[in-house]
């Protein structure tokens, strides 16, 4: 029993720490902000996430692991917001997404107020 | 020996990174960020000199002997309230500033406080003739 | 670097770094401080003034040589200066023989808190901490001095109308804030009380509560904050924290022994050290609170003020425009 959960525990580690890595990948590679913001919002919520859950495995008592639930609970709130409250002040400031076609620009900017 | 006082060295660059920032820009907000890098710096010599080799945080706890050193963390504890307080008191002075003279560069309000300098002085003469 | 927005980010990122080595080097009350405190609080109200002060920096045309050799100068006076320090985390040297061994082995007969860091605060060194709640104070004050507006009824109005017209636009982060702002407040509260037994105390909690507070007002305006939370209460609160701080130490005064020695506060020493660690801690929580409050409403509303006397120079000259076509 021990070992499950030891093992279980390990792999969320492991996908978790990938999972951020991939994220700073995706931040130094994408070309434009919009597309930067996404992978790292997307990754670091879930890379985070799999972090809390592994070390949830790895509780010694439950008042930890009901603590881990609560952490865990408050990063699936505030990680997206902080990708929406980016985009949002990105828009706000008038900077455009970068498109494939350049005609395509004027149809696609939407209007701040 | 080098391994030994590496981290009073990393200190001394921070200070001087701090030191060089506030004497050598004219912008006052980035004397504010020299200033909060060279309060960090003493900030960093301070809790690196309480660290005990195999000590843990000092809170009492089953089987642990060694602790580290409890008192300059109390030290820096204040210290760091108190520089935010400063800092806020700092940028309190540059928003007036900024109103009074619409610029925050050092040159620039050098420049506009001689001129007005001038302009009371040669004032005051005219006022003496008259 | 000429665009000060990203000086400032920089400057928070490296608050949080120094949060994290702090953590390194064993020292979690202060981690918690600093990274409350320079990434949070330290950097909002940088960004504050450099939405009212102008966001880049002018170019300069001389060479700053003269202050480079002063630095280089200062700097290696002190690489041997040095020299003569003990090596990293021996554990003889000098700072550790003193005064540290009888806190560390005194604490918990005397005071009887695990918290180590705690004890040494709130009361062998309480008088300093006293010192540094007054000072706090004082920067409240002066800040308030400095940048309080009063506002205008025109201005109210022309404020909550423009809050009603964003509500749709902002309606994501302010419902998730919402939701947010009861939780923040009850971790500030945990941290208060739970600094005798782990990182904590006073400062944090204080910073964290006001943080709660300046969220809500970041988002719902300075308008709505100042009808949720009394900018009169809020001062009154920050000046009875240091009333509170004081007047443990003139009963204890009163009772016969030293300021601020806690020991007669109670029937029993330890009981007495625990309800004095209580209540200036409390004084604490408070006072930071409400101070940090008042700054960021003084910066908010000196803010608010560039903004509708900027609108009401464009509305002028519209408005002689027209007068004059007519």
């Amino acid at each position: 029993m021990d070992m499950i959960l030891n093992i279980s525990g390990a792999l969320c580690l492991l996908v978790g720490s990938f999972l951020c890595i991939s994220g700073g990948v995706g931040l130094l590679r994408f070309p434009d902000f919009y597309t930067r913001m996404h992978a790292v919002g997307v990754t670091d919520t879930l890379g985070a996430g799999m972090i809390l859950i592994g070390l949830m495995f790895y509780s010694p008592d439950f008042l930890t692991f009901s603590k881990l639930v609560i952490i865990l609970l408050l990063t699936l709130l505030i990680g997206p917001t902080t990708s929406h409250v980016l985009a949002k002040a990105a828009m706000h400031n008038n900077l455009m997404p970068k498109l494939q076609q350049e005609d395509n620009i004027k149809e696609t900017s939407s209007s701040n107020y | 020996m080098i391994i030994g006082h590496f981290n009073d060295w990393i200190v001394v660059v921070l200070m001087m990174i701090g030191l060089y920032i506030v004497i050598a820009h004219g912008n006052l907000i980035k004397k504010i960020v020299g200033l909060a890098i060279f309060q960090t710096s003493v900030f960093i010599l301070y809790i690196s000199m309480a660290k005990v080799e195999g000590g843990s945080a000092p809170i009492l706890a089953e089987g642990i002997t060694q602790f580290s050193n409890p008192l300059p963390h109390v030290l820096i504890l204040t210290a760091i309230v108190v520089g935010v307080a400063t800092t806020a008191l700092g940028l309190a002075l540059v928003v007036r500033i900024n109103e009074a003279y619409g610029s925050i560069e050092e040159e620039d309000i050098q420049h506009l406080d001689n001129q007005t300098q001038d302009e009371t002085q040669i004032q005051a003469t005219e006022g003496d003739q008259s | 670097m000429k665009d000060l927005f990203a000086v400032v980010m920089l400057l928070g990122i490296y608050s949080l770094l120094s949060a994290s080595f702090f953590v390194a080097m064993d020292a979690v009350d202060v981690a918690f401080t600093e990274a409350a405190v320079g990434a949070g609080i330290s950097t909002l109200l940088m960004l504050v003034v450099i939405t009212m002060t102008g966001r880049s920096e002018k170019t300069t045309r001389h060479k700053p040589l003269l202050a480079l050799l002063v630095v280089v100068f200062t700097g290696s006076m002190l690489i041997y200066g040095t020299f003569d320090m003990p090596y990293f985390g021996i554990a003889d040297a000098p700072i550790h023989s003193h005064v540290a061994p009888r806190y560390i082995n005194e604490s918990m007969k005397e005071i009887g808190i695990p918290n180590i860091v705690t004890s040494v605060l709130a009361s062998y060194r309480a008088f300093d901490t006293f010192g540094e709640v007054v000072v706090i104070f004082t920067a409240g004050i002066g800040v308030m001095a400095l940048l309080s507006v009063s506002r205008r009824r025109e201005d109210d109005e022309i404020e909550t109308a423009l809050n009603d017209s964003m509500h749709e636009q902002y309606l994501v982060i302010r419902i998730v804030t919402k939701i947010l702002i009861p939780f923040i407040l009850l971790y500030a509260l945990y941290v208060q009380f739970h600094g005798d037994f782990g990182p904590g105390g006073g400062f944090q909690a204080g910073v964290i509560f006001a943080a709660a507070i300046i969220l809500y007002t970041m988002l719902f305006g300075l308008n709505t904050a100042r009808k949720v939370i009394n900018q009169s209460f809020i001062q009154f609160i920050a000046a009875a924290g240091v009333l509170l701080y004081g007047s443990v130490g003139i009963v204890s005064l009163l009772n016969g022994a030293n300021f601020f020695d806690y020991n007669v506060l109670a029937s029993d020493p330890v009981a007495g050290q625990h309800l004095g660690i209580l209540l200036i801690e409390w004084g604490v929580g408070c006072t930071v609170a409400s101070v940090m409050i008042l700054i960021f409403f003084s910066f908010a509303g000196r803010r608010d003020m560039h903004k509708h006397s900027v609108s009401n120079a464009s509305n002028a000259s519209n408005s002689n425009v027209k007068g004059e076509s007519s």
